[in-house]
């Protein structure tokens, strides 16, 4: 449910990931607010994937402390309920439409699904919200009832929005949600996206390298590097105005008319910094 | 606000089923035709044999064609055709059962190690590495001397026998749906392990299990009539296709190769038949667009 | 810069048997790359920019219905065979957006990088080695010796694709296609290489035809730019003018659609439908007629041929009267 009081509805204190030997998040905090939208921006192996798998839970937190609209959320979940319950607070829509859906399963399927997990509803009720839920993601009758494999890339993303929201999440992650979509059809669920926070209230957390993207959707970003935290701030202070190295080096990084890119940054060391 | 686009399921398949046997090929659907007729023998062999398969007559043995005796009759004077159509279902059910014990168990060993992965899959992994040591036939024969020579007590040693082939091809396949985005996504939703194993990582791997359990049939068969013919399965006078190689070897040396042959012919036709179309379905999950 | 073009496509058509029925995926393709030149190439999905590319290295399947002709350096490639194609396919090198999937992951590096030096131009294993090395430094990587003898999977993905654009110019060529080589790449990564690309560019007098979804990478990087859209070329114009007067409204459109990194729109000016293949388009008709905003009558007479217009050709049935208007215009 999104909570209008201004209490955090996602809090994340010294979060830390190690690998192995390989520390792949360091001291990572950050607080969002109902309604706000934050960005973790950063290259490849910065930490911001394993960010978002550590509060929606596919991940454990080597240390620190994850809160989801007061509840913690550190330790695996002990019950059904509580697995249910954190559904209902952090869902995720991840980068690669073609597997993030059940190839078997339709758009109703699997919204119904979402729905009997959450609600002992009655079948009429289930179906009257999964109409709302595909007419507010843009999908039309046919499409609702298509396999994914008759689906765009871009319907097939609208589906796993529609499948996530059915959860009712006070947070929506948008793991790289948009990166693998046609730029025309970037455009569409981006504003679909701002829509469906006007309406609904959501808050998002968006993992993104493309800047522009992240300047359209958020209003705060953190900016990672190897795993920590090296700039923070009001979205467009932080890409007008980048104050750490890094963070200036990924604004630069950006095409731009009489972009001329230097060949210049620390060397590459030649291997994944870790995992993304 | 309508876009162009196109409907590529505009021609609504009759029968997922059948779409996929016509993709198949003229060899898998030949197979297919040979796996429904040896179905349909399994079911009603004995109802249509038309003599006693169990009656000998020794001033008959050996006989050649005759009347209405298509394959004449083996060493105790028996009418051939009638045994094969009396042996089919013993012959055929057999690796039946054996199938459906291994893929069934060995699906659910598979899954449950590839969802947990960890402590427990290399717990079972190592188990099922163990009984990968022993042969199928070479269990049989220790069931047989524990429990004595039947169908039962073989099938039983075929069926753990085969448990970690299945589950090898089945864990893998598993493993790598598992890893899929959209199980992540239900397990953000909270649904239990279970109900996402049973209802979205097994059917979406059944086309390969599917494959494996054809695949799987034709070595039963073979196993199982390699037993009877060593004397551990079905025990004689009962027909089954194994036995009657055995009993009828004979013949072979002796220029009454008919009998042996004929059954031999049948196992070999019908383990083709199996193997071609296992092979095709499997090649076809391999392959699916999803 | 040269007048006489290093690589001429003209009116090619592609068609692919695909289960049983013949699709277009490519109509009417032409376009110029004079040598040195970088010629970018920009469609979404269904355009047909990496199939132009394929078509160019004689790539595509081999039931592939092929109509135009390709010329590079004057001559003719369709019919290249043999000794021929080999000696084509040095003179114009691919790169492509997944490394990985391009390599042998058995095999070292060291061994994919020389082995057209070694087999077609018969030189020595260790001369091979040597230039591969120099070519390594060339891209950034240092210790060349020992990257030589790692595997693949111990490269991460931006420096393999480094090392796949030097193992693609070790043979001299004069033309590099790339097809979307940065798209995989993080922001940071894409800089590096695009940078990597210019000096070598720069150096040896290569030219490139730069395929990719990303209309201002694209107008950022290239010379020129061309887009595609439904398997046609729609526009052809120098990168300086296409943001400020293009002349397609699909152009237009496609980058109106992009969010500004310096400013947040309340909306984003998304173009309505999707983008679609050659062979989803209406026929007899502007492919991009369905969604554009501009559309009138002339629009859906006929597919609209191309027209030179202020150094630029676009086939826009309006463009003559559209001249100007695009740029600050809505896209839907």
């Amino acid at each position: 449910m999104a909570d209008t009081s201004g209490a955090p509805v996602l809090e994340a204190t010294g979060l830390r990931k190690e690998f192995g030997g390989l520390v792949a998040v360091d001291d990572v905090s950050f607080r969002l607010r109902p309604g706000r939208s934050l960005a973790i921006v950063g290259a490849s192996g910065s930490g911001k994937t394993t960010i978002a798998r550590m509060i929606v839970g596919l991940e454990r937190p080597t240390s620190g402390s994850i809160a989801a609209c007061g509840h913690d959320r550190s330790r695996p979940a002990r019950s059904a309920r509580d697995r249910r319950r954190r559904g209902r607070e952090v869902q995720i829509v991840f980068q690669d439409p073609y597997t993030s859906l059940d190839p078997r399963q339709d758009a109703e399927a699997a919204i119904d699904e979402v729905l009997r997990l959450h609600h002992g509803w009655p079948a009429g009720r289930r179906r009257a919200r999964t109409a709302e839920l595909t007419g507010l993601v843009g999908l039309d009758a046919r499409q609702s009832r298509a396999m994914p494999r008759s689906l765009s890339g871009g319907q097939r993303q609208r589906v796993a929005i529609a499948r996530a929201l059915a959860a009712d999440p006070a947070v929506l992650i948008l793991d790289e949600s948009v990166a693998a979509l046609d730029v025309s059809i970037q455009a569409q669920i981006l504003n679909l996206l701002a829509d469906i926070r006007d309406q609904t209230h959501l808050s998002y957390i968006l993992i993104s390298h493309d800047l522009a993207v992240v300047r359209q959707l958020t209003d705060h970003t953190l900016v990672l590097h190897r795993g920590t935290v090296v700039e923070r701030g009001p979205t467009a202070r932080v890409l007008d105005h980048p104050q750490h190295p890094c963070t200036q080096r990924l604004r630069a990084s950006v095409p731009r008319p009489g972009w001329k890119p230097a060949r210049r940054g620390p060397p590459d060391t030649g291997k994944d910094a870790g995992p993304r | 606000m309508s876009a162009v686009w196109v409907d590529r399921e505009a021609t609504r398949p009759r029968s997922k089923a059948l779409t996929r046997l016509r993709a198949t090929g003229p060899a898998g659907i030949a197979s297919a035709v040979v796996i429904a007729v040896a179905m349909f023998v399994a079911v009603f062999g004995p109802l249509l044999a038309p003599y006693p398969p169990n009656l000998p007559n020794l001033s008959l043995a050996w006989a050649g064609p005759a009347g209405g005796h298509l394959l004449g009759y083996d060493f105790a004077g028996r009418d051939v055709l009638s045994r094969l159509l009396a042996g089919a279902p013993v012959t055929m059910l057999g690796p039946l059962a054996v199938v459906i014990v291994s893929v069934t168990a060995g699906t659910l060993l598979a899954v449950t190690t590839a969802w947990r992965r960890g402590a427990s899959d290399a717990v079972i992994s190592s188990g099922l590495d163990i009984v990968f040591a022993f042969p199928g036939i070479l269990l049989a024969m220790l069931a047989a001397a524990v429990f004595g020579a039947s169908l039962t007590a073989a099938a039983i040693a075929l069926s753990i026998a085969y448990l970690p082939y299945v589950a090898r091809v089945v864990r893998g396949a598993a493993l790598r749906e598992r890893s899929q985005p959209y199980i992540a996504a239900l397990e953000v939703q909270g649904a239990p392990a279970t109900s996402i194993c049973l209802r979205h990582l097994v059917p979406n791997i059944a086309p390969l299990i599917l494959a494996q359990a054809t695949i799987l049939f034709g070595y039963a068969m073979v196993d199982l009539a390699a037993i009877s013919f060593l004397g551990l399965g079905v025990q004689p006078p009962a027909a089954s296709w194994g036995g009657m190689i055995a009993e009828n070897q004979d013949g072979i040396v002796q220029g009454y190769p008919l009998p042996a042959l004929a059954a031999g012919v049948c196992i070999v036709t019908v383990v083709i038949a199996v193997n071609v179309l296992g092979e095709r379905l499997f090649d076809q999950a391999q392959a699916a667009p999803r | 810069m040269s007048d006489s073009p290093l690589l001429e496509v003209a009116g090619l058509t592609v068609r692919l048997s695909v289960n049983g029925a013949k699709l277009a995926v490519l109509r009417d393709v032409s376009l110029t790359v004079r040598p040195g030149e970088a010629v970018g190439l920009v469609g979404e999905s269904g355009s047909g920019k990496s199939m132009t590319a394929r078509a160019i290295d004689r790539l595509l399947p081999d039931r592939a219905e092929v109509q135009g002709s390709i010329r590079f350096g004057g001559a003719d490639v369709s019919g290249l065979a043999g000794a021929d194609l080999r000696r084509y396919r040095s003179q114009v090198a691919m790169i492509f957006q997944d490394p990985r999937a391009h390599v042998n992951p058995v095999r070292r590096v060291g061994d994919f990088m020389t082995e057209v030096l070694r087999t077609n131009f018969g030189v020595p294993a260790a001369q091979a080695r040597r230039r591969a090395v120099d070519m390594l430094a060339q891209v950034g990587i240092e210790d060349g010796a020992r990257r030589l003898r790692q595997y693949p999977h111990q490269m991460s993905g931006g420096m393999l694709q480094r090392v796949m654009i030097a193992a693609a110019l070790l043979t001299g060529p004069r033309l590099l296609l790339a097809d979307e080589p940065t798209t995989a790449l993080d922001v940071s990564t894409q800089a590096e290489v695009m940078a990597i690309l210019a000096s070598l560019r720069r150096g040896s007098g290569l030219a490139m035809l730069f395929i990719t979804h990303d209309l201002e990478l694209a107008a950022a990087t290239c010379d020129r730019t061309a887009v595609m859209y439904a398997g046609q070329i729609v526009e052809i114009r120098a990168s300086a003018l296409l943001h400020g007067d293009p002349l397609h409204p699909y152009t237009a459109a496609l980058a109106a659609a992009r969010p500004d990194i310096a400013q947040t729109a309340h909306r984003l000016r998304a173009i309505p439908g999707r983008p679609l293949s050659a062979f989803e388009a209406p026929a007899g008709e502007c492919a991009f007629a369905p969604r554009c905003a501009y559309v009138r009558d002339i629009c859906r007479a006929a597919v609209p041929g191309l027209v030179q217009l202020g150094g630029g050709v676009s086939r826009c049935a309006r463009a003559g009267e559209l001249r100007g208007h695009l740029q600050a215009a809505p896209g839907g």
